[in-house]
């Protein structure tokens, strides 16, 4: 039988696939955070950075099909390996269940799923920036700006990233997802090594307090950019400047 | 002290179960948890109501035979005991105990609160064995084995085949069982020969069994009476995985003139 | 009468083994998948052999009344097994084996078969060990050992607080294998309930299935029973809940003779009984014995007090005293009766005052407590559970408790019953442990049956059985077992009595322990059969069995189960009648070592020490199922010929 067959066929193998894609999207987490934090630099910092990745579509388009790749990879695997967990136990008991786990360990179907929806709102609202939901009535389309020292038009993501979460609810759905890619992240991370077979009762307080750490610290950097938006009002007159600027492009 | 007793009553695999509400007689909290259902059953008995199935048979903790989760936790409160070594001494007057049994796919029920667990028997029989035939073996003491590595086998020997992790966890996967015996035949020298085909086949016998697979919960190792440790599973995973990259060794045609 | 010849063979003790291997007659590799053999049973005998014959080739069916059989209580056996590699270098030898056994067993014991077990120990553990069993070792990796009650070296091989379970695994493993490779056909939870005899020879048994109730007719070229033993018949024991003698006694009604049913051993460190409800008494290991130190007050007054407000010197370490060479680690009826005694005078301690302790005091403060915790930590836990005292700071309390039967159905050399075709392995036969068992000698005898005894002298009697001629189920004497079996499930299920099995049972096992346990005496035990006659009589007339046939139907099966223990207790209480003497697990009051004996002056033994008739005893009692159940049953005497030992007087003074 074929090596892939065999191991998608088989639950230990399927889980390989797990930490394998697992592994792979906590690269992408990582690198997307370390993007983003550039927001709490000088608005140009970001803009330039995304401009230097908009300019290279064969990397960008490259690692969107490794990505989607990747997500497809991890969400089929957890699906089924979900539905035949479920057909194992067919009567639940009633006197209460899985002693001794974890809630996050328990629940991450659950919250693969809601990070999945929300990277599916995500993409529309900053990626393909569909108008209608990001809940400020205005195209994102529009903002632009120009880069110091060149007369290119850039999208002015920096501005987009400030009026998005400007939104309530929109940084509300942001931080449930990023509160609950932290659980996921807990157990996933830890779990990896696991699944992988790399681990004994040395390593794994260890392996457990890099999982709990890591998550957190991806938590906090993900969260500090819409409380620091919301709460601390940053980037606010920037945003109305390029807001304003918006009329401007549009009446042009 | 008394206690209420909800129980699972189910009159054979076909029949459809259901809970039922007893008062326990008076009971002593030096009893073992068996001996106040022994103590409930003759009481029903002198009623002429049938009995309580349940299954026991060492009661000192190693045959592995007794199997009922107590509140939703197999094996009962305490860690790392069977149902017969759990005394009622650790339950207060008064108190209501949900007893149900194994719950899992691969362990039908058979009456009440005996499940069949013949599965178990199938994975070892798939490959869970060392082949030494009578007779042949060399002197014991030809084989050394590390004591480290002994100790660690012994660790994962332990495993008395009660399926408690299977009724932990949520997705009754076998995992801490498999692991558990193959990780003792595959950390002796004597187990080296077979230890990438024993795990190959007994993982894939596991799966068609259907038992589900680990999501690293941790429910198996909490109420496992021998406390078996998920450091095995990783051990398994690492052995199936080596197993899978080995592949099948290629077939060559014909023979000699022989 | 039965005929019973030993078939011991000839030449001298040290090889009649070899000898009889080689004069044996072999089966073709092509015949040997002709022959279908039936082993029912699958501790440590009935695995191995199942493995072992099913290997050289027979058809082998395995029976259970377990749901797996890794399950039986072979399971239990905690301390270890012996062999006389002598690792250790401390003088171990076969010789000196076999000779700790015989005496061990107090001269009661057939010379040949002991000498065979003591040789083929070696083999089991090579065995053993080349199937993986994670036996303790030392760092260099190679095997440690330890030493064991009624033995001065150390030859005892073990794997923690489990070595049962562990060799069970083993052997189960090797079952596994030959299951999974077609050679064992494995019928689990199902329970023998008859023996089907086809012109003498045993041909067949019929089965109930427990999950549907079926009953099931199977015939065979031969039949194995490895059904363990009947200590049950106490209802409290530390056997599993489930042992029984059904099999044995069922094969015994069908004309097998039943040898020395009264030799039952009782182990001195067992956790006492604590209430009526008790349905179990649990073992605490001999091995325990090499580092605790067992004493009851001196003086009874002081038997209600804390073990701490007790002063050493009032503290009366009494198997030190009585047995200076062995100690702590004198044989297991030496100090059960030991502790018996001192019981009865008064000093007993704990509640009941039925407990003596075993205290790790000097142990902890000379080893320190992590070593004993290393060494024993997992039966201090148990201990803790099962009683919630700390082991570590007071002592242990502990009580003799029924363990092991030495008795069971009388074999041959080769291992067959007086029925033709049916063999009986490990502790259901009666062989190689005379009237007491030494510590760690369980788990070699039923290893050494099922893996290397049985699969050679099995031949013996297939060579003269022709290929093809098994008897079809459909015979007269198969239909009219399987009606024996009907008959009594219809009759249990339909009684309209009013008392359970298990209240009988109860019944049963207090008055074995009163007029058939650690000291037996003629009114008592004649007090015992009319006692146990009452009770027969009873449980005919008013059993109560609830639920169905047709369905698993626990209390069915024990009231087979309860129903055998009955007739079997009355035979136990009529073959200890008959031996007029003591010796090693049975011991009667009036015959024992008074300060008149010429021994106890040159102090070879003490007072109340067990007294041997050998011009009258040294023979294997064989009792016969009558003609008709009204009549008594009909006693063979097997005569024990010593060839190389001189029956001498026990003594581990």
């Amino acid at each position: 039988m074929n090596l892939l067959l065999r191991l998608w066929r088989s639950s230990l193998g399927k889980k390989y696939v797990m930490a394998f894609t697992g592994i792979a999207l906590f690269g992408f987490v990582i690198g997307h955070l370390v993007g983003n934090l550039q927001v709490f630099g000088n608005p140009d910092l970001i803009n330039t950075y995304a401009h230097f990745l908009k300019s290279k579509p064969g990397l960008i388009w490259g690692a969107r099909i490794g990505l989607l790749l990747m997500v497809s990879l991890h969400f089929a695997a957890a699906v089924t390996l979900t539905l035949a967990n479920r057909a194992a136990r067919p009567i639940p008991y009633a006197g209460g269940s899985a002693p001794g786990s974890t809630w996050k360990s328990r629940h991450a179907m659950v919250s693969g799923l809601v990070i999945l929806a929300f990277v599916v709102y995500h993409l529309l609202h900053y990626t393909a920036l569909v108008g209608g939901i990001n809940g400020t009535g205005k195209d994102f389309s529009l903002l632009k700006t120009t880069l110091p020292g060149s007369n290119d038009v850039v999208p002015d993501v920096y501005a987009m990233m400030i009026l998005g979460f400007k939104v309530w609810w929109v940084t509300a759905f942001y931080l449930i997802a990023q509160a609950l890619l932290f659980l996921h992240l807990g157990h996933g991370l830890a779990s990896m090594f696991q699944s992988l077979g790399l681990r004994n009762h040395t390593w794994w307080p260890r392996i457990s307090a890099f999982a709990r750490a890591t998550s957190l610290v991806i938590f906090l950097g993900y969260a500090s950019i819409p409380i620091a938006v919301l709460v601390g009002g940053m980037g606010s007159e920037y945003a109305q400047r390029a807001l304003a600027q918006t009329s401007v492009n549009e009446a042009k | 002290m008394k206690v209420t007793l909800k129980v699972w009553r189910q009159k054979n695999a076909k029949a459809a179960g259901e809970f039922k509400t007893y008062t326990s007689p008076e009971l002593n909290p030096n009893m073992s948890f068996l001996e106040m259902l022994d103590v409930l059953n003759e009481e029903l008995s002198n009623r002429g109501e049938e009995p309580v199935a349940f299954d026991h048979d060492c009661r000192e903790g190693i045959c592995g035979t007794c199997a009922l989760v107590i509140n939703g936790t197999p094996h009962g409160p305490h860690k790392g005991v069977t149902t017969c070594q759990t005394y009622m001494r650790s339950f207060k007057d008064g108190d209501q105990l949900i007893i149900e049994p194994w719950r899992a796919g691969p362990f039908p029920i058979i009456k009440d609160l005996v499940c069949d667990r013949k599965s178990f028997d199938r994975i070892q029989q798939a490959g869970g064995f060392i082949t030494v035939r009578t007779g042949s073996a060399p002197d014991a003491n030809s084989i050394p084995v590390p004591k480290g590595n002994s100790d660690l086998a012994m660790d994962a020997a332990q495993c008395i085949g009660c399926g408690a992790c299977v009724a932990a966890c949520k997705n009754a996967s076998a995992m801490l069982f498999v692991a558990a015996k193959v990780s003792h035949l595959g950390l002796m020298p004597q187990g080296q020969p077979e230890r990438y085909r024993r795990v190959k086949a007994m993982v894939e016998k596991m799966d068609t069994e259907g038992f589900g697979a680990c999501t690293v919960t941790g429910s198996c190792e909490a109420v496992c009476p021998k406390e078996i440790s998920l450091d095995f599973i990783a051990r398994l995973n690492r052995d199936y995985a080596v197993s899978l990259l080995k592949g099948e060794p290629k077939r060559l045609k014909g023979g000699g003139a022989g | 009468m039965a005929t019973l010849n030993s078939n011991i063979p000839s030449g001298p003790l040290s090889q009649k083994w070899e000898n009889h291997k080689f004069s044996s007659k072999l089966i073709n590799p092509a015949n040997k998948r002709k022959y279908k053999i039936i082993v029912v049973g699958a501790g440590l005998a009935g695995s191995s052999t199942s493995a072992t014959l099913a290997e050289l080739g027979y058809e082998v069916h395995n029976f259970v009344f377990h749901d797996s059989p890794r399950r039986a209580h072979s399971v239990a056996a905690q301390g270890g097994i012996n062999a006389a590699k002598n690792y250790q270098n401390d003088g171990d030898s076969v010789h000196r084996l076999f000779y700790d056994t015989i005496k061990g067993g107090d001269y009661r014991a057939r010379e040949a078969n002991v000498h065979r077990l003591a040789e083929v120990s070696v083999n089991i553990i090579d065995q053993c060990a080349a199937q993986g069993v994670p036996f303790a070792r030392e760092y260099g990796g190679l095997l440690d050992n330890r030493s064991f009650g009624g033995a001065q070296v150390s030859r005892t091989f073990y794997a923690r607080g489990q070595t049962g379970q562990q060799l069970l695994l083993g052997a189960y493993s090797a079952l596994n294998k030959m299951i999974g490779a077609g050679g064992v056909i494995s019928h689990t939870h199902s329970e023998m309930l008859d023996l089907v005899v086809v012109n003498g020879h045993a041909k067949g048994i019929i089965v109930r299935d427990l999950q549907t109730g079926g009953i099931h007719r199977h015939s065979a070229d031969a039949i194995v029973l490895a059904t363990g033993g009947y200590g049950n018949v106490f209802n409290l024991s530390t056997y599993a809940r489930g042992s029984n003698v059904t099999a044995s006694w069922r094969a015994y009604k069908r004309g097998a003779t039943f040898s020395n049913p009264c030799y039952t051993q009782i182990h001195p460190t067992c956790i006492p009984v604590s209430g009526e409800y008790q349905s179990k008494l649990t073992l605490m290991s001999e091995s325990l014995r090499n580092d605790g130190r067992i004493w009851v007050p001196k003086r009874k007054e002081d038997a209600k007090k804390a073990p701490a407000d007790i002063a050493e010197s009032d503290r009366d370490y009494y198997l030190e005293r009585m047995y200076s060479a062995f100690g702590n680690l004198a044989p297991r009826d030496v100090a059960s009766r030991a502790a018996k005694t001192v019981c009865d005078e008064g000093r007993g301690i704990g509640s009941t005052g039925l407990g003596v302790y075993l205290d790790f005091a000097e142990s902890i403060r000379r080893l320190g407590e992590d070593k004993v915790r290393e060494r024993y930590g997992n039966l201090f836990s148990m201990y803790h559970e099962i009683t919630n005292e700390n082991a570590y700071t007071s002592p242990m309390r502990i009580y003799p408790a029924v363990h092991y039967t030495m008795g069971g159905l009388w074999v041959d050399y080769n291992l067959m019953s007086n029925l033709p075709g049916l063999f009986v392995l490990g502790e259901a036969n009666f062989s190689d442990h005379g009237a007491n068992r030494l510590g760690a000698s369980a788990l070699m005898q039923g290893l050494s049956d099922g893996y290397f005894v049985l699969p050679n002298t099995i031949a013996t009697y297939l060579s003269t059985v022709k290929t093809g001629g098994r008897p079809g189920t459909e015979i007269g004497e198969f239909k009219e077992a399987e009606e024996n079996v009907q008959g009594f499930i219809r009759r249990a299920t339909s009684g309209k009595g009013s008392r359970t099995p298990d209240s009988f049972h109860k019944q049963l096992g207090k008055l074995m322990w009163e007029h058939c346990g650690m000291a037996r005496n003629k009114a008592g035990l004649e007090k015992g059969i009319s006692l146990i006659s009452d009770l027969r009589e009873e449980y005919r007339t008013n059993l109560r069995v609830l639920g169905d046939a047709e369905n698993w139907n626990q209390q069915l099966e024990k009231a087979a189960r309860v129903g055998d223990f009955i007739e079997l207790g009355e035979l136990m209480c009529r073959d200890a009648l008959m031996r007029e003497e003591s010796c090693g697990g049975h011991f009667r009051e009036e015959y024992q070592y008074t300060a008149a004996d010429s021994e106890v002056q040159q102090g070879i033994v003490n007072v109340g020490d067990v007294k041997r008739r050998d011009d009258q005893f040294a023979f294997v009692a064989a009792w016969e199922f009558p003609e008709s159940a009204d009549k008594a049953p009909i006693l063979n005497k097997e005569p024990l010929v010593y060839e190389e030992v001189k029956m001498g007087t026990r003594s581990y003074k």
